[in-house]
Parts: C-alpha cells; structure tokens; sequence
C-alpha cells in the first residue's frame, strides 16, 4: 500500500501543460500583434490574434509537460535515459498525469482520457436531444444547437480515435513481445498532443461556436463565427497524433516481434491495429489540408472555395472526405478485430479463417480509399462520377462479409460462456450488424438521394460506430481490466451495463432510421409538429438516457473496482496470449526478465497439449498484487 | 447435419418474419413522383436482402448461444476446426456477384431518374439563407411557393446566393444541392404524379436558420397551374407601393423583414422610413429613399449597430431597378 503521499498540484506534468499552455497562448497572441504593428497593420484582428496566440499556446504546453525535454536534451548533445524511474516521492497514481515512456501507461492515459472525452461528448447530445425531444424550441436556441451538434461529432470522434490509441498502445508491444513500442517518446508526444487540441476544440464554445456541424463545409464554414477556427486548429493538432502514433505501431509490428512470431502467428489484433494505422499515418493528412485551406481562406484571402474568388465549393468536399471516409474504417478496423480476439477465448476454439481475417482488414484498408465521394452523391460533382464510387462503395461489403461469417464459425460447436466482456463482444456483433447492412442502401446512388441528410444516415452511421468501437471498445476494457488493475471488476454491474445499453441503444437506431426515411432531417434544432414525428423523438431522447446511464453505471463499476475490487488470478480467462502470462502488475519493460517464443498457433483451444508460447524464463511468478 | 438444418428453419422463419414486417410497416411516405418509382422498387429489394443476411447471421448466433453453451460443470472446449477454404471461396464470391449486381440495379435506377423529357417546364430555384425563390423563366415571374403541374416533367435548376443549401421533397424523393458561383447551377428533374400540398425543407445545413428554411409546394392540374401563371404575368398594379409589395412576395425579403414592428433577422419595415438609425461605426443617418435604395442593391454598404453579423444576400441583383424603387415606394408606406 502506498503511503499517502501529498502531490504538489505543479509538479503534474498534465497541470503544467495547461498552464503553460494558457500563459504561452497570451504571449502569442502579444506575438501576433506585435508583428502586425511592424507590418503596420492595427494590432487587434481577432482571427489571426487568436489562431496564432493559441497555436503558440499548443507549443507551449508540450513543452510545459515535458514533451521535448529529451529531444532538447538531445539537440544539445546530452545524453537521456531509456528506462526513466518514476519519482519515488509521488504516489503511483502520480504518474499518470506525468509524461510516461512506458506504453502501458500511456495506453491508460489514452484510455482515461478517451472515456472522459465520451463523457463530455455525450452530455452535448444529452444537451441537444432534451431539446428535440418535442417540437418547438424549448430551452435551446438555434446557435448553440449548432454548436453543440458539431461539438458531439468532433469529440466523439476523439474520444474513439483516443480509445483507439488506448487499445493499440498497450497491446501491440505486449501481444507480439516487444518490451515497448518503436519510439517511446514519439508516443508520449502524440498523447500528450492531445490534450492542448481537445482543449482548442472545446474553446470554440467561448469565441462563437460554430453553426456547420463537424463536416465544416465552406462557403459557410468560412463566414462562420471564430469558434470556426479553434475547431480547425484543434482538430489539425489532434490529427497529428493519428499520424504519429500510427507509425509507431507499424514499426514496432515489423522490428519489434519476439523469436517465432512470425506475421500469421501474431494475435487477430495486431493485423487490425496494423491496418488501422496505415490509414491514419497516409490519410490524416488531407484532413488538416482541407481545414487549413479554409483558415488561409478566412485568414489570407485565399479564394480556394470562395465561388466570387476563383474557388469552387466541391474541392473541399473531395479535400475533406477522401481522409473522412478512411477514417471511418480507422474507427472500426480496432473493434473488429477486438472482436476477432475475444470470440475464440470465450468460444474455446479456434479463430475461424484467422489468414482470411487477417487480409480482409487489409482489404478494408486499401478498397476504403476509392470510396469517399459517396458522401457527395448529391453535392454536385460530376454526374457519371457517382457510378464508379457506387461500384467502389458496394465492393467493402465482401471483405467485412468475410468476418462476419468467420465470426459465425468461430462460435459453430463451440463451448461458450457469458461474461460481461463476451456480451460485449457479441453486442458488437449485432450492432455492426445493423450499420453495415444499412449500408448499400445507401451506397445505391438513386436511393441515397431520399436518404442523404436525413436521420437514416444517422442511423447507420451510429449503429457502425457502436458495434465497431463503442461496444469492442467496451468487451476489451472488461476483458483487461485484471490484467491492467489487478482486480476484478463488478460483474453483476457490468451485465447490467450491457443490458441497458444494448436494447437501448437498438431502439434509438431504428427510431432513427423510421422517421428519417418518412423526413426527418439532420441538423436540425426544431422540426414540424405536423410531421408527426414528437412521439419518436421522444423515444429516442429517452433510449440516450439509458445508454448515458448505463455508461455511467460502468465508470463507476471500474472507479471502485480499481481500487477495492476482488484480487484476479493472473489469467482469468484462460487466455493463451502472451500478456496474460506475465506476473501482476506486469513488470516494467514486459518481457525483459520474462521472454518468451512462439510455439504454436495463437487460438489453438480445444488441441490437446498445444501451446501458443513458452516462457522462457525461470523466474517465479511474483504473488499478486496489492 | 442437423444443426444446419435447424438454423435454415430459424433464418427462414426470421426472414418472412422482418422482412414482410419492414413491407408492411410503410417506411416511405406517399410518394408523388415518377422518378421516385425506380427509388422505391429498388430500397424494396434492399429491404428483403438486409431481412436475409441479418436473419442469417442472428439466427446462427441465436442457435450457438443455446446449442453451443457451456452446460453448468460441463469441462472440456469446444470443437477444434481453423476454417474451410471452399467455405471462404464460397462466401467471398457470392457476396462479390450480389453486390456488383445491386450496383447495376442501382445505376439502372438512377439513369430512370435522369430521364429528359425536351418539353420540360423550366424553374430556376434560387436558395438564401433561409430562404427559397422559384424563378419561372418560361413566363419571366418569380414566386416564393413552388408550384407545379402534374403529370409534366419540370427542369429544376439549383442555385445559391451564399452557401450550400438543398433542394428535398421527401414524397418526391430526389435530392439536389444548390451551390452558389457562377456556372454551378445543378438540376433535377421532377414529375409530379399526386396532387396536393407538400414542403421543400433544405436538406444541407446552412447555419443558423436552417431548421426554418421551409417552402410550399403546390402539384396543380395542368389548367389550373396555366391559369395561376396568368395571374402571375398579368399587368403589374399602377400604383408603385402596391408593386412594391407584390416585389417583396416575389423575392422572399418578408423571410427576414417584418411589416407590423416584429422583431425578425432583419429590421422591421414598419416606422423604418424617415427614423434614425446609429451606423456600426457610431454615426448617424436618417432613413430615406437613397438609404433604402443603397440597402437592397448593396447590403454591405452601410449596416446599422447590431445588423453586423447579419448577412443580407444581395438579392436586389436580380431586381431592376424600377423594383426596387417601388419596394422603396412601398417601405415609406409603412408609417406609425
């Protein structure tokens, strides 16, 4: 048990940052206006002011939490260490709002921080449907609506990219036996990063809001109030570490392999992280180009999509979507494979197809890159253009068929049982289900012209999103939770989660779909009381109070159970992966002091006497945690 | 054997059941379109394919979680098979033949949709923030409502003063975007096939407004709709107010200005002629014919306080100017 220990509130790396980040944005922006006095312009122009003040102010905070110390340390020719030691005068819990090299802290803090980004997500949305909930406004008006719906995308999408981030950072270097990742302090950069975007993000509520939703389509995007630009800015900074982190795993999945993991042995997750991560470190990029043409565009004059300029409004489009469309396959490629990595556990047999689901994410991958322009059916583009991107769209539908039905043979015959992580993982199941088959509908250009726009969209793109993060997201926080704690967590408390939200959640999606194809639209902060649709509205308003509930039933569930929950066997789940067969906690650096091989195949249950690995060390298991 | 035997009852079960469920629920509305037809028939065979392949697989999962569970003291693990390559051909190929099949379907439908019929009435469709104007070019007239005749193609062109607003009427299911820049205009092509009364409802988010940014649609026997054209065209009023008014109809200037002292996104009309006004840049003028004439040719030129984050469209480009000299004719009118 660690002693009380007091924490001087500065020497968190996390309030440092802030306040560096806080002090440095006013700084910058006295930068900012100095240089315009000398280029002889007035001082105060609130745009350029506050973009480059709070871009100093990013900076600042990354220096401010340590985040360069290193490289400075570097670059004047000192020398650092590898294996920092954490401050012995801090208590343990201390060295999660520091800068970490460890990547299974910085897996935590990706974590806590994404289920917290979800919090505030879901608390605009809980916002924003207790106003649609009848018709007429009733406390809401149409400003902040807009805002507060932009702000529910944008942040959501955070959240899973920093789940995301969570799930991979601290897996990957354990499951293929690495004892960090490639670059470890690359990867507290692009934490770390995070934090001053997300912050830039949320600013945007005090300068303005911003009425155009997360998607930002110019002309209005670039007559939008000024919170437009602390959106772009935060959402530039925040795509960097999509970058950064992606490189990571790619390198340390190819360098960093133990003896005898061979690329078809590494567990399901390492292949979905991988492929995850080619897509975030080639696409990201075109995001913050999109967003930055405009900021030039507001900033500069720059006409690229003004139509009185010499601009045309679709190039954003093509700009914005041939990221944004990856980018959802980058959201669920995780979870699948989540759900690739727990059914053979809980099923006791092996992955059904394990090669076959390997290259379907890889497939995924690569056909997700020719499709963007199906969210453009109806913008304008060239009419003969939305055939092939139909033909393109239709075709993802085979390689994520392909899981599905392994997925199915995975369970055929097998001996399965139901904790909360495998109702998780099966929850996910249905509700991917659900998204993916509304799908063609929509790729079928003729009848996405009803349905553009429209709460069918909203629909399906929510249902793949739970069932390709959310609910995995989930499975795999239960599922490691002893092996990350220690302890286990309530299981009456996390079925009960699963319960409400599960039917929840199904009824908000079809009650969605329902009244967007009768015209229900999107976007909109008040509709018709003639359209009849009060009464469905109102169910969903409800189902969204379940689903916040019941996730709060779980952040609750883990708060106590970290701390005071019963003491876990080291391999609760009789899991044959090589994390699960280190001591608890899991020493520093892995497997330095327990190294293993690859013997075998990952998810041979069911073959007598096989084996996955062989610990190779002849240390003793410490005794269990405290 | 017999397992999948079971599972085919339970999937087939399953799909009569949410699929004859979804066809009988009417998830569309009425639909009033000839160009609909093909969208309808086609979401149909969607609907039943979805009913298939999620029956399908639930009914598999359903089966395994009762047939395949661990019985209470039950030791052992499950049965040990990695896959079946014929099985992965199979389900790799066939889905492959379906959805390059739905695809033709697909772009079948849509070239229905694009069907040119030469003696297609022409309206032009003009969007503002929030507001539509439905210019009949054939006859010269603009309108805030759209109305149109049955049973005859009309060419809808679309366009924008200032960002990118949507052209959607559910019961006639296409749906367009409307950009603003010149030589960006879109079409749509719209056979009407039901009388009645719809909406226009933008269907792309275009700021503040948008939710608001409604227009009646009126379907009209052939006769009635050439007569209310007539009414249209007909001689315009001798009297400059009364055109005025007329004007401010046409071009939907009543979306934002009031004529009875409300507050709206514009200033209100009533009094406004001959008041005093406070600039943004803290002078003051009075309101008169220039004033006005100023204000609806070139919004921008001179804003009262509070009116600076308002942005008017320039709609008195399209006006001439013996219009908007009567829209001024017809402001002064409006006195205490």
């Amino acid at each position: 048990m660690d002693e009380k220990k007091k924490v001087k509130i500065l020497s968190l790396g996390l309030i440092r940052g802030i306040i560096f980040q806080v002090v440095g944005s006013a700084v910058g922006m006295g930068f900012v206006m100095l240089i315009r006095v000398l280029m002889g312009l007035p001082a105060w122009n609130a745009e350029p002011v506050w973009v480059g003040g709070t871009f100093i102010g990013v900076l600042t905070f990354l220096i401010g939490v340590g985040a360069f110390s290193d490289w400075f340390k570097w670059a004047k020719g000192e020398e650092t260490t590898d294996h920092p030691e954490a401050d012995p005068s801090q208590p343990r819990w201390a060295r999660y709002y520091n800068l970490s090299l460890d990547h299974k802290v910085i897996g935590v803090q990706y974590g806590v921080t994404s289920l917290t980004l979800l919090g505030l997500a879901g608390t605009f949305a809980l916002i924003f449907r207790t106003e649609l909930a009848e018709a007429k406004i009733q406390f809401l008006d149409l400003g902040a609506f807009n805002s507060l719906i932009g702000l529910h995308g944008i942040v959501m999408i955070a959240a899973i990219l920093l789940g995301i981030g969570a799930m991979s950072n601290y897996l990957v270097p354990l499951m293929v036996g690495a004892s960090d990742m490639a670059f470890p302090r690359l990867n507290a950069f692009a934490f770390w990063i995070n934090v001053p975007g997300a912050l830039l993000v949320v600013n945007s509520l005090f300068l303005g809001g911003f009425d155009t939703g997360w998607t930002a389509y110019p002309p209005l995007s670039a007559r939008a109030p000024l919170g437009m630009q602390m959106f772009f800015l935060g959402v530039y900074v925040i795509g960097l570490s999509s970058i950064l982190g992606s490189l990571n795993i790619i390198v340390t999945t190819i360098r960093m392999r133990t003896k005898g993991m061979n690329y078809f042995r590494m567990p399901i997750f390492v292949w979905a992280a991988v492929a995850t991560s080619i897509i975030g470190l080639t696409a990201t990029q075109l995001i913050a180009l999109s967003f930055q043409m405009v900021m030039f565009q507001r900033l500069f004059g720059m006409g690229f999509f003004d139509p009185n300029n010499g601009g045309n409004v679709i190039l954003f489009q093509h700009l914005f979507w041939f990221y944004s469309h990856p980018a959802v396959y980058v959201f669920i490629l995780p979870g699948l494979g989540m759900i690739s990595e727990l059914l053979p556990v809980f099923s006791r047999k092996p992955l059904f197809g394990y090669k076959w689901i390997a290259v379907s994410s890889m497939a995924i991958a690569l056909v997700g890159f020719f499709v963007w322009a199906h969210h453009m059916f109806t913008a304008g583009m060239e009419e003969y253009l939305r055939v092939p991107f139909m033909y393109s769209t239709m075709l993802v539908a085979v390689p994520t068929g392909v899981k599905f039905f392994s997925w199915v043979g995975t369970l055929w015959r097998g001996k399965i049982i139901f904790p909360t992580p495998m109702l998780f993982t099966l929850g996910a199941v249905s509700v991917f289900l659900l998204g993916g088959l509304t799908g063609p509908p929509n790729a079928t250009v003729a009848t996405d012209l009803h349905l553009h726009d429209t709460y069918w969209i909203v629909g399906h793109f929510h249902a793949t999103m739970f069932g390709g993060f959310i609910f995995p997201f989930f499975a795999a926080l239960y599922y490691w939770f002893p092996r990350v704690t220690g302890r286990m967590y309530n299981e009456k408390l996390g079925k009960l989660h699963f319960w409400l939200m599960l039917p929840a959640y199904y009824v908000q999606s079809l009650w969605q779909m329902r009244i967007g194809l009768l015209g229900m639209r999107r976007r909109i902060g008040d509709y018709d009381p003639a359209l009849g649709f009060d009464n469905s509205q109102m169910v969903i308003t409800v189902a969204g109070y379940i689903i916040f509930t019941a996730v709060s039933i779980c952040i609750v569930n883990f708060w106590i159970s970290a701390k005071k929950g019963q003491v876990a066997k080291d391999n609760p789940w009789n899991s044959r992966s090589p994390e699960w067969q280190l001591p608890t906690p899991i020493p520093d650096h892995n497997y330095v002091d327990h190294p293993f091989e690859v013997v075998g195949e990952p998810y041979d249950y069911g073959l007598e006497g096989s084996s996955y690995v062989k610990m190779l060390s002849t240390q003793p298991k410490a005794a269990s945690a405290d | 054997m017999k397992h999948f035997v079971r599972v085919g009852i339970l999937t087939t079960i399953l799909t009569v059941l949410i699929g004859s469920g979804l066809d009988n629920l009417g998830l569309m509305p009425v639909l009033a379109s000839v160009q609909g037809a093909a969208i309808d028939a086609l979401f149909r065979k969607h609907i039943w394919v979805i009913s298939f392949l999620f029956s399908l697989i639930i009914g598999f999962m359903l089966y395994s979680f009762v047939v395949f569970r661990r019985k209470p003291g039950e030791e052992g693990d499950g049965d040990h098979f990695e896959g079946h390559t014929s099985l992965e051909i199979a389900w790799t190929i066939v889905p492959l033949g379906i959805v390059m099949y739905f695809s033709f379907l697909g772009a079948s439908a849509l070239a229905e949709t694009r069907r040119a019929d030469p003696n297609a009435y022409n309206i032009t469709i003009v969007g503002s923030q929030w507001s539509w104007r439905f210019d009949y070019t054939d006859y010269d007239f603009s309108s805030t409502e759209l109305r149109l005749p049955i049973d005859r193609q009309s060419l809808l062109t679309l366009t924008s003063t200032d960002v990118i607003h949507s052209f959607w009427v559910p019961e006639f299911r296409l749906k367009q975007d409307a950009l603003p820049g010149e030589g960006m205009e879109r079409e749509l092509r719209i056979t009407p096939t039901l009388l009645g009364d719809y909406k226009l409802r933008c269907a792309e988010l275009c700021g503040l407004e948008h939710a608001y940014m409604v227009s009646d649609v009126i379907v009209m026997e052939v006769d009635d709709f050439e007569e209310w054209v007539e009414e249209q065209i007909g001689g315009p009023s001798g009297d400059a107010a009364a055109r005025g008014e007329e004007w401010t109809k046409q071009f939907g200037c009543v979306a934002c200005h009031s004529t009875d002292g409300a507050e709206r996104i514009g200033p209100t009309w009533f009094g406004l002629y001959e008041s005093e006004e406070t600039l943004v840049d803290g002078s003051t003028i009075t309101v008169d014919d220039d004033y006005l004439f100023e204000s609806i040719l070139d919004p921008q030129a001179t804003i009262v306080e509070g009116y600076d984050t308002v942005i008017m469209p320039p709609t008195g480009e399209s006006m001439t100017e013996e219009q908007i000299l009567d829209i001024v004719e017809y402001i002064e009118s409006l006195t205490e």
